[in-house]
């Protein structure tokens, strides 16, 4: 039954408190939604990242459900040998139940480092559910740009100067790269979108082979936004056509928010600090809306509300 | 019972089948592939019962392997050369998260140049990474071996990962007729194991945390020290397997050195050439002997030296380099372990064979005669020589 509010969500907690996020961390929200959503029959793989190091200090761990974490580039292929140990073993008679299995990456783990055992794993059609938190950079080592990072945005390793607007490059396109793969299901997600993101979760664990959704997860420190403001600051994503919420079944683009009047992207921008030196620029401003008004005109968005 | 023609690598694939592995994760890399060729194959006709992920790199194959053993599968993977380097990162991993992973390594050279055939650069290059690390010097005892393998990597007190070097081409691709064991004799001796430390909804742990300072030091410890006690899981694995097949091979095959004025020591197939070169030097009264290693890690230092003890010179023959280092890998070891016993014995490093390079009788005859010289000399006048190299 898909959820109609988030009254509907189970109640169930197995990301728990105490975990080392920052305030305000999309990660911190996304992994207890999936969590809830998944359920205790499940296995989460984790790539190293935010995520991963505040979430597993040891002696203390935020998982009640079991957790691998291997290393930087591999959740993927990670995912898929615990889907064959399963799949041995529950044909040999030594397990009982098929968990789901879960590849968690932030946007440097899956995008970039990653990306090659994530192309492996989706080609293959293993049967795990690949969500990729997207912070747009680097966060865990301080900010750095990776190819995630939007136009325009300063990390330290893009920023600004008299050569430079900031990041050079528009977002690697990760659904169209998964989808390229032939899998069956795929969608974005946002924490300011909870239900929407709870169905998609919950389609993306009930298809067989592969899944993947690409979740944008804001950083406070990284976008230099407030630590209360960062699901605001991911509707805005949303309203501004700049993170498109929608779905690829079985390769058919489905727009799951449609968004009536779009928020001009200056909304966006002018609310986080990484965009500062680009948003008192019209010409780069205009290059960010080309961006949203492409999007908008693919996914069925309204037009601008002046 | 039954003896059947087998390369270096089918005898690996067919152990692999009598083992009723799980999961089979690999990657396709010369001269290793005609292994993952039969085995894709035992799956596909179904007389395996296991999951072959076909990986797009060897750091995945690793990863996938280690992440199903640490589901509590019984795994197996092999590699060569560019893609042991490639798992470099993930060898250390497997070994610190002390998952009982099996693999194959079909020793070869490292590029650059690029080059396909035998030396042992590829495996030295790991040998830190916390494996316990085999050598064999036949198909039949890469089979005998690989059984064993499993055996000591699942036994409770030893929980690493194995990994087994058998030489590119002239193990991996020579055929010989290899005796095996029945399926129940297999499954008998290495029996399948629950594991109750395992990835599982039903007792859920976390896997792979964070280790800070105040941690990571008695992790490390608890690895490196279950490496070091492994010695006796090793041992005790080979004595049980000679009873049920009447082949053991020990920890070195020491050959003539009872008496010997020098001994060659070396690693892989160069050692039955060895032996037979000491049996011919022999009957013309050369006072020569040979130490073949079983075992490189742990490494059984004391061993080595006991047998050493009485000689008057060390030959160590080595298919790899420690470039700007005083010499070989080996050497170093052998060096390092003479020295902690106090005994005094000089040691040459002989580095031949690099890249497939063939050692013929008389290139192994020249070794002997320098380490004749050597100990008639009592003295060192090259730490490391090279033997084939045209300069």
């Amino acid at each position: 039954m898909p959820y109609k509010t988030v009254k509907d969500l189970p109640l169930k907690e197995n990301f728990g408190p105490g975990h080392r996020l920052c305030q305000g961390c999309g990660a911190g929200i996304i992994a207890r939604l999936v969590t809830k959503v998944a359920g205790d029959n499940t296995i989460i793989t984790n790539a190293t990242g935010c995520l991963e190091v505040s979430s597993t200090f040891y002696p203390d761990t935020a998982w009640g459900i079991p957790w691998i974490h291997i290393a930087f580039e591999n959740a993927a292929a990670a995912a898929s040998g615990i889907r064959a140990a399963y799949n041995a073993m529950i044909r040999k008679g030594l397990k009982d139940s098929s968990p789901n299995v879960i590849a968690l990456g932030g946007d440097g783990g899956t995008a970039d480092i990653g990306l090659q055992a994530l192309s492996g794993a989706l080609e293959r059609g293993d049967h795990f559910t690949y969500i990729c938190y997207d912070n747009e950079a680097y966060m865990n080592t301080g900010i750095q740009r990776s190819s995630a990072t939007p136009y325009g945005a300063w990390t330290t390793t893009s920023p600004p100067g008299k050569l430079s607007p900031g990041q050079k490059t528009e977002k690697k396109n990760l659904v169209a790269i998964a989808v390229a793969h032939g899998i069956k299901y795929a969608a974005t997600a946002n924490v300011a979108y909870i239900v929407d993101a709870a169905n998609k979760i919950e389609k993306a664990l009930n298809t067989s082979g592969a899944s993947f959704i690409h979740f944008l997860s804001p950083c406070t420190p990284g976008w230099r936004i407030d630590t209360a403001s960062s699901v605001k600051v991911s509707r805005l994503a949303v309203q501004t056509a700049l993170w498109p919420l929608y779905e690829v079944v079985n390769g058919e683009y489905i727009t799951t928010v449609k968004v009536a009047k779009r928020l001009p992207v200056t909304e966006y921008l002018k609310v986080q600090g990484r965009f500062r030196h680009i948003v008192n620029k019209p010409e780069e401003v205009a290059k960010i809306q080309a961006i949203a008004d492409s999007n908008a005109a693919k996914f069925g968005y309204g037009p601008l509300s002046q | 019972m039954k003896t059947i023609l087998l390369s270096g690598n089918t005898s690996l694939s067919y152990a692999v089948k009598q083992l009723d592995v799980d999961v089979i994760s690999a990657y396709p890399i010369t001269p290793q592939t005609t292994m993952v060729e039969k085995l894709s194959e035992y799956v596909a006709n179904g007389e395996l019962n296991a999951e072959f992920i076909p990986v797009e790199s060897e750091h995945s194959a690793l990863t996938a392997a280690l992440a199903a053993s640490a589901a509590g599968a019984r795994v197996f993977t092999s590699t060569s050369s560019q893609g042991l380097l490639l798992m470099h990162e993930i060898l250390f991993i497997t070994a610190a998260m002390r998952m009982p992973v099996v693999m194959g390594i079909a020793d070869r050279a490292v590029s650059a140049p690029i080059n396909i055939w035998n030396d042992h650069s590829d495996i030295m290059a790991q040998r830190d990474a916390g494996w316990i690390c085999f050598f064999a010097e036949s198909a039949q005892e890469a089979y005998d071996k690989t059984i064993q393998s499993y055996r000591v990597a699942e036994d409770e007190n030893v929980h690493l990962p194995v990994n087994l070097n058998f030489d590119g081409f002239i193990l991996t691709h020579t055929y010989e007729p290899v005796t095996t064991l029945d399926d129940e004799e297999v499954l008998k001796y290495a029996p399948k194991k629950i594991r109750s430390l395992v990835l599982d909804p039903k007792s859920p742990y976390t896997f792979g945390a964070l280790g800070s300072p105040e941690y990571y030091f008695e992790a490390k410890y608890q690895a490196v020290k279950a490496l070091e006690d492994s010695f006796d899981a090793i041992v005790k694995a080979d004595k049980e397997y000679k009873k049920i097949s009447g082949r053991g091979y020990g920890i070195f095959n020491a050959y003539m050195t009872d008496d010997a004025d020098t001994i060659l020591v070396s690693l892989g197939s160069i050692g039955g050439s060895v032996r037979e070169i000491v049996r011919r030097m022999r009957r013309d009264g050369a006072k020569v002997g040979s130490l073949s290693l079983k075992l490189f890690r742990p490494f059984p230092a004391k061993q080595i030296v006991d047998t050493l003890l009485k000689t008057k010179s060390v030959v160590v023959l080595e298919k790899a380099t420690s470039p700007g280092a005083i010499s070989g890998p080996l050497h170093m070891e052998i060096q390092a372990s003479l020295k902690t016993f106090d005994v005094t014995i000089p040691a040459i490093n002989i580095i031949a064979g690099l890249g497939g390079r063939e050692i013929g009788p008389e290139d192994i005859r020249i070794m002997f005669n320098k380490g004749l010289k050597v100990a008639s000399q009592k003295r060192v006048d090259t730490i490391m020589d090279y033997v084939g190299v045209n300069i």
